[in-house]
């Protein structure tokens, strides 16, 4: 019954909804990626899995730029850059350690367990030392001003990526096997669905991240400082909580969550590249405003839907087609529903 | 600074007021901009003839580079409107100036065999520059600083992206062909037909006696470059004096009242919207007219020329010289081109070998070694408008030439010192006795709430 009232209130938007599902049936086949997916749907079901993983991804970039809008009211530009240095410090760890495409999976296994941490290290510090540096002394400036310097920031570490890692894509070795788990020569067949083991190393990384910041935020004294603060900056320091030092964790845990979708990036496309901080901070940062920015498990679904969308476009359309697609959705949002689709009702900032 | 404060008359009122201060600054401008047409005329045969240890030895700037210099001035003038003015970040400025640039593509050059004179294409790019400011400003404009920032930032990025991919179109479902080519795709519009003035023929004879030979037609293109920078400075001249009558406006003052607190401003019965949508369209038509020009003067675009870099540039222009500023935006974009088209590249001579010998000199690092020995100092760009923008929000936030308001806004000082109310001290000793006056009421009344308390709420972010 309830539904019914709902929809009985929200009578122009039902319609609408209706129109378009009628017409999403009846138009099938020239509706771009609609027509596509439901022509065979256990490709589509395989293309929407492969966007999942890459949700993932985006996801812990996504996570960064909700941390910091949510406490600073700041669009960290430079947290896309600081994901990049984590591709760019990976390739460097790779070839320092000499692995090559023969190397056996023990000393794989090895760097890795060495190299993640020791990235997210790095990166949180660089995260939490450009707050000290350029972000602290700013925080009584205007908005506008907080912004510029992040964009200024951003272009500083574009360029040391792009001293350090020159001016075009570098390939990693082969490092994660291409071997199917799920799918023909794997453990079992599930319609289309090929899932390979780097799928797998994707999901091993980003899901413990993700769900521990979650539970960080929610669960910890820490965590609701974070949450305090954000609510309310004074009012959390009259209470007793250390607002600098709280802002200082959260570029650490931002920094540290970008490094890991860093490493992982750095294996799963096998490629680092100084520009990478532009795209994949833009779709990010995209994830996080769909999902209400300032929201935690918004920007995790946003990062997940984005990825899923990219993956199929990239089947269905054309690469060439993402960035369009993803500012559009970007500009929709932010112009229909600032508060994104899931915004907490007491966060009214927008 | 205000020129509508000066006393009116004299002969070069005009000139005073599109320069927009004293008698005696409107002389050094005035004879700057002959010192440089004079230069531009002479450059090729400074360069070639008596002049060449000089200019072999030190980074004068090429006539492209005072080309380049002067339409970003129109630019950085035209986003100074937006931001400077009326206080709204627009990250995404490129994309008039992808409306400008497309629209002289689509009417003057063979990719729709359409041809038609320039200076009437250079009209019509301004208003659909224009009209797409005011269409992509009117859903947008309510949103607050950072989400415009955003969403204008996305339009930067869709519009070279739609330029790119509208190369095939399949027209197919309304009777049209499959592969319809509207924007000639990455491979961007060549030829483009450059802004043509014929030169009747009595005129090239006279000249021809004198021993001149102008050919049938000036051509202003990157072939003739003189020619362009000529055409080019009279623009800047014409849209710096808009500019300035812009800013002393009805208008202006509204825009400069809105940035400061719109609520405050739509009290005083501003049309907000409407104001901040005329902010929008008139900074577009200046992005929109400087594209018509670089399209026709480079007789090509390509879609990757109009980057998120060519926004962000121009938006350090006029955060180097002062938002608000016209003096600074103009300054602000020579500065910043002329460091990127000539000084760098120059100090490139001097730094990269050094930096190669000391990456082979140094015991190998991995990657890094590597590095340093392909070191070019120009690939570091973005590195120094990176600081520059960093630096100047921390320590000098209201840039190099800044607005007398501005500057004591930024740096609690006391009121303009050019106020209508007197002078700087004046005014602070009023609102000291003001201020008292408002401790002794509070201080009288049981129960209010504390003055200190009360300036923190305000201050609060």
């Amino acid at each position: 019954m309830k539904v019914v009232a709902w929809l009985g209130r929200h009578r122009g938007a039902t319609l609408a909804a209706l129109v378009i599902v009628a017409a999403l049936v009846a138009f099938r086949s020239s509706v771009p990626i609609w027509g596509g997916c439901t022509n065979n749907l256990n490709i589509c079901a395989n293309v929407i899995t492969i966007g999942l993983f890459q949700g993932m991804i985006v996801a812990l970039i996504a996570i960064g730029y909700t941390l910091v809008y949510g406490i600073l009211q700041l669009i960290n530009f430079a947290n896309g850059d600081v994901f990049m240095l984590g591709t760019v410090i990976t390739l460097i760890g790779v070839r320092v350690a000499g692995l090559d495409d023969d190397s056996p999976v023990v000393s794989i296994l090895l760097t890795f367990a060495i190299l993640l941490p020791l990235t997210m290290l790095i990166t949180a510090g660089l995260n939490a030392g450009i707050e000290a540096a350029v972000y602290r002394p700013l925080r009584r400036a205007p908005t506008l001003a907080t912004l510029i310097t992040a964009i200024g920031m951003s272009f500083i570490l574009q360029n040391v990526g792009l001293l350090l890692n020159g001016p075009s894509p570098v390939s990693l070795p082969t490092l994660l096997p291409k071997d199917n788990i799920i799918g023909p020569g794997g453990l079992f067949e599930l319609g289309a669905i090929e899932l390979k083991t780097s799928h797998l190393f994707v999901s091993a990384i980003t899901l413990p991240l993700l769900a521990g910041l979650i539970w960080f935020v929610r669960n910890t004294r820490q965590g609701k400082a974070m949450r305090a603060t954000s609510q309310d900056r004074e009012a959390a320091g009259l209470m007793g909580i250390d607002v600098n030092r709280t802002i200082s964790l959260t570029f650490l845990l931002a920094g540290a969550l970008a490094g890991g979708a860093g490493v992982v990036v750095a294996l799963y496309l096998g490629t680092a590249y100084w520009f990478f901080g532009t795209p994949f901070g833009l779709l990010a940062f995209t994830a996080a405003v769909f999902g209400g920015i300032g929201n935690l498990a918004g920007a995790t679904i946003g990062g997940v839907f984005l990825g899923i969308l990219i993956s199929l476009n990239a089947y269905y359309l054309d690469t060439r087609w993402q960035d369009v697609i993803v500012f559009s959705i970007l500009i929709l949002v932010l112009v229909l529903r600032p508060t994104g689709l899931l915004a907490e009702k007491a966060s009214e900032r927008a | 600074m205000s020129a509508a404060t000066e006393p009116s008359g004299g002969r070069f009122r005009g000139l005073r007021v599109a320069v927009g201060d004293p008698r005696r600054q409107v002389r050094i401008v005035a004879a700057l901009i002959v010192v440089t047409i004079v230069y531009a005329f002479l450059y090729n045969d400074l360069r070639q003839g008596a002049l060449k240890p000089l200019f072999e030895t030190l980074p004068f700037p090429s006539v492209n580079t005072l080309i380049i210099m002067c339409y970003y001035a129109i630019l950085a003038l035209g986003l100074n409107i937006v931001v400077g003015f009326a206080g709204l970040l627009d990250l995404g400025y490129v994309a008039f100036y992808v409306f400008g640039a497309y629209t002289t593509a689509f009417l003057a050059s063979p990719l729709h065999d359409i041809h038609m004179p320039w200076w009437i294409v250079v009209w019509i790019a301004v208003m659909v520059a224009a009209l797409a400011g005011v269409l992509l400003g009117a859903p947008t404009l309510r949103l607050r600083g950072d989400y415009l920032a955003i969403v204008t930032l996305g339009f930067g990025e869709i519009l070279p992206d739609l330029a790119r991919n509208l190369g095939e179109i399949d027209l197919s479902f309304i009777g049209g062909p499959k592969d319809f080519n509207l924007t000639a795709g990455p491979i961007g519009v060549n030829p483009i037909d450059p802004p043509i003035i014929p030169i009747p023929d009595f005129i090239g004879s006279a000249l021809g006696g004198l021993g001149i030979d102008v050919g049938d037609a000036l051509v202003f293109s990157n072939l003739n470059p003189v020619a362009s920078f000529y055409l080019i400075l009279v623009l800047l001249l014409i849209v710096f004096g808009v500019c300035v009558r812009l800013r002393d406006s009805r208008l202006g003052r509204a825009w400069m009242a809105i940035r400061e607190d719109e609520t405050a401003a739509a009290s005083m019965g501003i049309d907000t919207v409407s104001t901040k949508l005329l902010a929008f369209g008139l900074g577009a038509s200046f992005s929109g007219f400087t594209g018509a020009f670089f399209g026709a003067y480079s007789t090509a675009i390509f879609p990757d020329s109009f980057s998120f870099a060519v926004s962000i540039s121009i938006l350090i222009m006029i955060v180097l010289g002062g938002m608000g500023s016209l003096r600074g935006a103009v300054v602000g974009a020579f500065a910043i081109r002329y460091l990127s088209d000539e000084l760098l590249p120059y100090l490139g001579g001097f730094v990269d070998e050094p930096v190669r010998s000391v990456g082979s000199a140094l015991p190998e690092i991995p990657i890094l070694t590597q590095r340093l020995e392909a070191f070019t100092l120009t690939s570091y760009n973005f590195l120094l408008y990176g600081v520059i923008l960093i630096l100047m929000m921390l320590y000098r936030p209201e840039g190099l030439l800044p607005v007398a308001t501005r500057k004591a806004e930024l740096h609690g000082e006391g009121v303009a010192a050019e106020s209508t109310f007197g002078t700087a001290d004046e005014v602070a000793e009023a609102a000291t006795a003001y201020e008292a006056s408002i401790h002794d009421l509070e201080a009288g009344t049981p129960g209010a709430l504390s003055p200190d308390s009360d300036d923190e709420r305000r201050s609060g972010p």
